[in-house]
C-alpha cells in the first residue's frame, strides 16, 4: 500500500471530449488490502467515466458500509460522494434521486451491505426502478471485520478460519432479474475488458442497471477452496455474452465480428454491440437468464456478462410523472400556494 | 327479568323521557345548562358513526359556539367499542374535562353497561329502544330516551348498509331536537358534506328529519342540556394536527417524502398527499413538483428524507412509536453528517406496540438524544393545529439553517382529533431561509472550501450541493469522523474539535427556535406549572379551578428544545421564593422533568411532576386533583417535620 500520491502529471496524458485526463477522475488513496478486487474496479469506473467524457460534478457517487463503501473515496474527487449506514444506501439513494434527476448516480456496495443487511433495501430498489447504476463488489467474505462468510458465499465453501457456509447462497443478479432490474449483468474484476464496456452502458442506461462484480478478497477470501479466488474465478468463469459499447456519435469501427452480434440502441443514442457466447442467450428474456446462471452453477460455473437489458425502460420519475426541473430547483414561487390560497383552506374548516 | 320498551312500559326505576301533550317543546326547562356540557357517543368502530359525529360537531361550531372533540378508538378495524367525546363550552374550556359526562349516546351493547356508569348524575342516556333495556341497566338518577333507531332505519330502507349507515344520522337529528340545534344549518352542512356526491345529500337529510321528527314528537324538547346560537368563533377553525402539518410542508416548500403507514402519523402524509395533487401541479407541464414513496419500512422512509436532505431539495417524514426506534440510526447520521429535513413524531402510547390509537408524550428522551453515541436532536413542540401548520412550515427554515434534522413533536390527541384552533397564517413576503448552502458564484469567490469550516464561528459551516461546481465544492460525506474538509480522520484532536463545534451549533441552535410561552400575573403567584403540547388545552380550566381554591398560577410553556435560557430563569425564580413548580406531562417517566435536570443542571428536587399516562388526554380534573393532593402532602409533611 502507498502512502503518497503523486502529483505529477504526465504533459501529454490523453484528453476527453471536456478536456479531462484520466486521472481527472481519480480519488483519494486506496487505504484497501493491495491486490484487493475493489480496485480494479475503481479503475474500470474511471477509465469508463474518462472515456465516455463524464463530467465528474454531474455524478453522485453513493454506498452504504463495508470495504466495497470506502471505494467510492477512490473514483472522482470533483463529485459529491454519500457514505451512509450499513445496508441503507438505496434508500439514500431514492431520496437523492427524486431531489435531482439530472445526476449520474454511481452506487458501490458489497456483499453484506445488499445481500445481508441491506437485502430489503436492495429488493425495493430495484422494484422502484431508480436510475442509478447500482454495483456490488461481490467477494464473499466480510472484510472489515475479518473474514466472516457472506450470504453470498456459496453453500459448503470454508472460509480463511475454517468456517462452513451452512445455508444457501443469494444470488444478487437472480434477485434483481425476478424484481424487475431493466439491466442485469455481472462480471468480473479482473476482467477490465468485459466490465469498463458494461459500466459504460450501464452508466448510459435509463432506468436501474444492476452489475454484480465478482471481486476476490486477497486477504480473507482467496484461499485454496474459496470459491471466489482469484484462481478460482479465473478457472470456471463462464461468459453469456461479451459487450461492446458505442458511445453517441462514435462511428462504430471495431467490436466482435461475427454473424452473433446484436446492436441495442439505448436511452441516450448510445450504442451497446452484443456478442452472444451461449446458445440460450437471449438479451430480452429475464426468465431465461435466471434458468442460464443456474444451470451454469449447476455445472461449478460462474456465469459473466449481460443477462438482461430493456433498453426502453421507464424509471421512477417517468412512473411518478415528477416535473423535468429537478425538485430540489424549484423555487419558493412554485412550492407555496400562499396566502390567497390559504384563505380558501381555512374556509374549509369553519 | 322485566323488558322495558320505549312506547309501552316506563320502566320501574329512572326517569323515562316522555313528552305529554299539553307541555310546550319550545320552553326551556328553569334548570337548564345552556353551551356547557359534554356529550359523548358509544360506536361501534366500522359501523360509519365518525362522519355523523363529526357532523354533530361541526354544527355546534357553526351556531357559534366553541366545541372540542375527541375520537377515543381501538387498534381494531370493525367491531370494537369506539367513543367519541364532544365538548360544547362557551367559556372555551376545550380540554378534556375528566368525570361523567351530561349526555351520552349508548349505540354499542358491547359497551352498555360501562356507558351507563359515565353518565353524570342527572343527565342523560339517548339509546336505542328498539332493543329493550335491563332492569340492571337502569339508574334512577339519569334520564331515559329511547329512540328505536334500529327499528325507524329497517322500515325506512332496504339496503343493509344503508340500515346501518343512517342509524348514525337518526341519532344526530334526535340530537338536533334536544339539544335545540339548528336544524336548517344542520342541513346545509349535509350538502356541503355530500358536495360532488349530490345523491347522497336527500337520503342523509331525510335521516335527520326522522330522528329530528320522533324527538319533537316524544320528547320534552329541548332538554335542561342544550345549546344556544353565540357569536364565539370569531376566525377560528375545527381541523386536526396531522391535516395542519402536511399543509404547512407543503406552504414550506417540501418536494420529497418517504414513508410508511404507522397510526397515528399516517394521515400527516396522506394530507400532504391530497394537497400536493391540488395545490403542486406545474401548471405548464401538468407534471408533479413533489415526489411521495411509500416505502419498504421506517428505516428507509427516513433513507429517503435524508437523501433528499443532502441533495437540497426540503424533505421529511411522518412516524409514531416503533418507527421512532426504527429511525434512530439515521438520526444519528443526520447529526453527525449534518443533513437537514424534518420528523414528524406523532406519539402514541408505548413502550413496544403499546397502545397505537392511545395518546402520550413518552417520546421525550428517545428524541432529544436519538442514536448512539453524543447526539442531540432539535425538537419543537406544537399545542394547536396552528402552531402544527406554522411549525410544520418554520422547521424546514430552521432545518436548513442548521443543517440539522428538526423533529416535530405531536402527539395522538393533536394528530388525529379535530380542534377548534386560530385559523392558518401565512406571510406572502417571507421568504424561505435556506441557510448556509454556497452557489458556484460563491464557490468561485471563495479562496478555501471545506464543509466542516467553522468560517462564522457559529458551528454552522457552509455546505454545497452536488452538480454545483465543476471543480469546487465537492465532497465525501460520512458518517466517520472527519477533518474540516471533510477527510477521514482518526486523529483525537480533529474529532474532538468537530464535535465540540457540533456543542456549539447546538447551543447557537436556540436562536432559531420559538422562545417558550410564558403566563405571569402582575402579583408573583403560588404556583408555577411547565408543561408543552397538548397538555396545553386544559391548563385555562384547571386554573380557573385552582383559582376558586385560592391558588394563582403561572405557567410555562415550553415550545422547543434545546432550551432558552427564560425557562431556566423562570424555574429559578420560583425556587428562589421557595414556591412549588409543577412539570405536566403525559408520561409515567417524567422524562421532559428529566431533560430540563439534566440540560439545565437543575436540583431535581425543585421540580414536582404530575403525570398522566393512562393513553387518554389529559384532564383539567387531573391536573387539579394532582396539585393539590401535593400541596396537602407538603403541608402535611412540613407540620410533621
Amino acid at each position: 500500500m502507498s502512502f503518497i500520491k503523486s502529483k505529477f502529471r504526465h504533459p501529454r496524458l490523453p484528453v476527453n471530449d471536456l478536456g479531462l485526463t484520466y486521472r481527472d477522475y481519480e480519488g483519494a488513496l486506496s487505504t484497501l488490502c493491495a491486490g484487493c478486487g475493489h480496485d480494479s474496479i475503481t479503475s474500470a469506473i474511471i477509465q469508463a467515466c474518462h472515456e465516455l467524457s463524464i463530467q465528474p460534478s454531474e455524478v453522485a457517487k453513493l454506498s452504504g458500509i463495508g470495504c466495497s463503501s470506502k471505494a467510492p473515496n477512490y473514483f472522482l474527487n470533483k463529485s459529491h460522494g454519500f457514505n451512509s449506514v450499513h445496508g441503507r444506501m438505496p434508500s439514500v439513494a431514492t431520496g437523492a434521486n427524486l431531489a435531482n434527476q439530472e445526476l449520474l448516480y454511481l452506487a458501490m456496495s458489497g456483499d453484506g451491505d445488499s445481500a445481508s443487511i441491506g437485502f430489503g433495501q436492495f429488493a425495493h430498489v430495484v422494484r422502484r426502478q431508480l436510475n442509478m447504476v447500482y454495483m456490488v463488489a461481490n467477494n464473499g467474505v466480510y472484510g472489515l471485520t475479518k473474514g466472516q462468510l457472506a450470504a453470498t458465499a456459496d453453500k459448503g465453501v470454508k472460509n480463511k478460519a475454517g468456517e462452513l457456509s451452512l445455508f444457501t447462497d443469494i444470488d444478487l443478479c437472480v434477485m434483481a432479474l425476478q424484481l424487475g432490474a431493466s439491466f442485469v449483468a455481472r462480471s468480473f474484476s479482473g476482467d477490465k475488458q468485459q466490465l469498463v464496456p458494461l459500466i459504460k452502458a450501464a452508466m448510459s442506461h435509463k432506468g436501474f442497471a444492476f452489475i454484480d462484480i465478482i471481486s476476490p478478497c486477497v486477504t480473507f477470501n482467496n484461499h485454496v477452496g474459496s470459491t471466489r479466488s482469484y484462481d478460482y474465478v479465473h478457472d470456471h468463469i463462464t461468459t453469456a455474452a461479451v459487450v461492446d459499447f458505442v458511445p453517441i456519435k462514435t462511428e462504430i469501427t471495431s467490436g466482435y465480428h461475427s454473424g452473433e452480434s446484436e446492436d441495442v440502441c439505448l436511452h441516450d443514442g448510445s450504442i451497446m454491440r452484443i456478442q452472444k457466447l451461449t446458445d440460450s442467450y437471449d438479451s430480452t428474456n429475464a426468465s431465461q437468464a435466471i434458468m442460464e446462471i443456474e444451470q451454469q452453477k449447476q455445472q461449478g460455473k460462474i456465469l459473466t456478462g449481460l443477462f438482461y437489458l430493456e433498453p426502453t425502460a421507464s424509471d421512477f420519475h417517468e412512473i411518478n410523472n415528477t416535473n423535468d426541473t429537478p425538485l430540489n430547483k424549484l423555487t419558493q414561487d412554485a412550492l407555496c400556494p400562499g396566502n390567497r390560497v390559504l384563505a380558501g383552506i381555512n374556509d374549509s374548516f369553519r | 327479568m322485566t323488558k322495558n320498551t320505549v312506547n309501552s312500559d316506563v320502566p320501574a326505576q329512572g326517569k323515562m323521557q316522555e313528552k305529554s301533550p299539553e307541555k310546550s317543546p319550545k320552553k326551556a326547562p328553569d334548570n337548564a345548562i345552556v353551551n356547557e356540557f359534554v356529550v359523548r357517543f358509544a360506536n361501534t368502530n366500522g359501523t360509519g358513526s365518525a362522519s355523523a359525529n363529526n357532523m354533530f360537531a361541526k354544527a355546534i361550531l357553526r351556531m357559534g359556539i366553541p366545541v372540542s372533540a375527541k375520537n377515543i378508538f381501538p387498534s381494531n378495524i370493525q367491531g370494537m367499542p369506539t367513543w367519541y367525546e364532544v365538548r360544547i363550552s362557551e367559556k372555551n374550556y376545550l380540554g378534556r374535562r375528566g368525570g361523567k359526562s351530561e349526555m351520552l349516546v349508548a349505540m354499542n351493547a358491547q359497551s352498555i353497561n360501562d356507558d351507563i356508569t359515565s353518565v353524570k348524575s342527572g343527565g342523560y342516556l339517548l339509546y336505542d329502544s328498539s332493543r329493550t333495556l335491563f332492569d340492571s341497566q337502569i339508574r334512577a338518577d339519569i334520564n331515559y330516551l329511547g329512540v328505536p333507531i334500529s327499528n325507524i332505519c329497517l322500515k325506512e330502507y332496504s339496503d343493509p348498509r344503508q340500515r346501518q349507515l343512517f342509524k348514525n344520522v337518526v341519532y344526530v337529528g334526535a340530537l338536533a331536537a334536544l339539544l335545540s340545534m339548528d336544524f336548517t344549518l344542520l342541513k346545509g352542512l349535509v350538502r356541503d358534506q355530500f358536495k360532488g356526491k349530490e345523491k347522497l345529500i336527500t337520503p342523509n337529510i331525510y335521516a335527520l328529519e326522522l330522528g329530528y321528527q320522533y324527538a319533537n314528537e316524544h320528547f320534552i324538547c329541548p332538554l335542561a342540556i342544550h345549546v344556544e346560537s353565540r357569536d364565539l368563533i370569531n376566525k377560528r377553525i375545527l381541523v386536526d394536527g396531522n391535516t395542519a402539518i402536511g399543509l404547512g410542508a407543503v406552504f414550506g416548500g417540501a418536494t420529497v417524502t418517504g414513508w410508511y403507514p404507522i397510526t397515528p402519523s399516517t394521515s400527516v402524509i396522506e394530507k400532504f398527499a391530497s394537497y400536493c395533487q391540488r395545490l403542486r401541479i406545474d401548471p405548464a407541464s401538468g407534471k408533479k413538483n413533489y415526489a411521495i414513496v411509500q416505502v419498504e419500512d421506517e428505516l428507509a422512509a427516513i433513507g429517503v428524507a435524508i437523501g433528499a436532505g443532502w441533495n437540497g431539495a426540503r424533505a421529511f417524514t411522518a412516524t409514531s412509536g416503533p418507527g421512532i426506534s426504527l429511525m434512530t440510526e439515521f438520526l444519528g447520521l443526520a447529526y453527525f453528517t449534518e443533513i437537514p429535513f424534518v420528523l414528524i413524531n406523532v406519539q402514541r402510547a408505548g413502550p413496544s406496540t403499546g397502545m397505537p390509537t392511545r395518546t402520550q408524550q413518552a417520546d421525550i428522551i428517545a428524541c432529544a438524544y436519538a442514536s448512539h453515541g453524543d447526539t442531540k436532536q432539535i425538537l419543537l413542540f406544537p399545542d394547536s393545529p396552528h402552531e402544527c401548520f406554522e411549525l410544520g412550515a418554520q422547521a424546514f427554515d430552521i432545518a436548513d439553517q442548521l443543517q440539522t434534522p428538526v423533529i416535530i413533536m405531536s402527539d395522538l390527541d393533536l394528530g388525529m382529533n379535530d380542534h377548534l384552533s386560530e385559523e392558518f397564517v401565512w406571510q406572502d413576503d417571507k421568504a424561505f431561509q435556506k441557510g448556509k448552502v454556497l452557489s458556484a458564484q460563491q464557490l468561485d469567490e471563495v479562496e478555501v472550501f471545506g464543509r466542516y469550516l467553522d468560517v462564522d464561528g457559529d458551528g454552522i459551516c457552509y455546505r454545497t450541493l452536488p452538480g454545483t461546481h465543476t471543480e469546487k465544492g465537492a465532497y465525501f460525506n460520512r458518517g466517520t469522523s472527519r477533518n474540516h474538509f471533510a477527510g477521514y480522520t482518526e486523529k483525537s484532536a480533529d474529532y474532538v474539535d468537530n464535535m465540540d463545534r457540533l456543542t456549539k451549533k447546538f447551543i447557537n441552535a436556540i436562536n432559531y427556535l420559538p422562545e417558550p410561552e410564558i403566563q405571569k400575573g402582575k402579583k408573583s403567584a403560588q404556583l408555577g406549572l411547565i408543561f408543552f403540547g397538548t397538555t396545553s388545552h386544559p391548563i385555562m380550566e384547571a386554573i380557573e379551578q385552582l383559582k376558586e381554591h385560592g391558588l394563582s398560577v403561572d405557567t410555562l410553556r415550553i415550545k422547543a428544545f434545546p432550551f432558552h435560557q427564560s425557562i431556566e430563569q423562570f424555574i429559578e425564580e420560583y425556587s428562589f421564593n421557595n414556591k412549588q413548580i409543577f412539570v405536566i406531562e403525559q408520561n409515567r417517566d417524567a422524562q421532559m422533568k428529566s431533560l430540563l435536570v439534566n440540560e439545565l443542571q437543575i436540583d431535581p428536587n425543585k421540580l414536582a411532576s404530575i403525570l398522566n399516562f393512562d393513553g387518554l388526554p389529559i384532564t383539567s380534573h387531573f391536573i387539579v386533583q394532582a396539585v393539590l393532593a401535593q400541596l396537602t402532602a407538603n403541608q402535611a409533611q412540613q407540620k410533621t417535620g
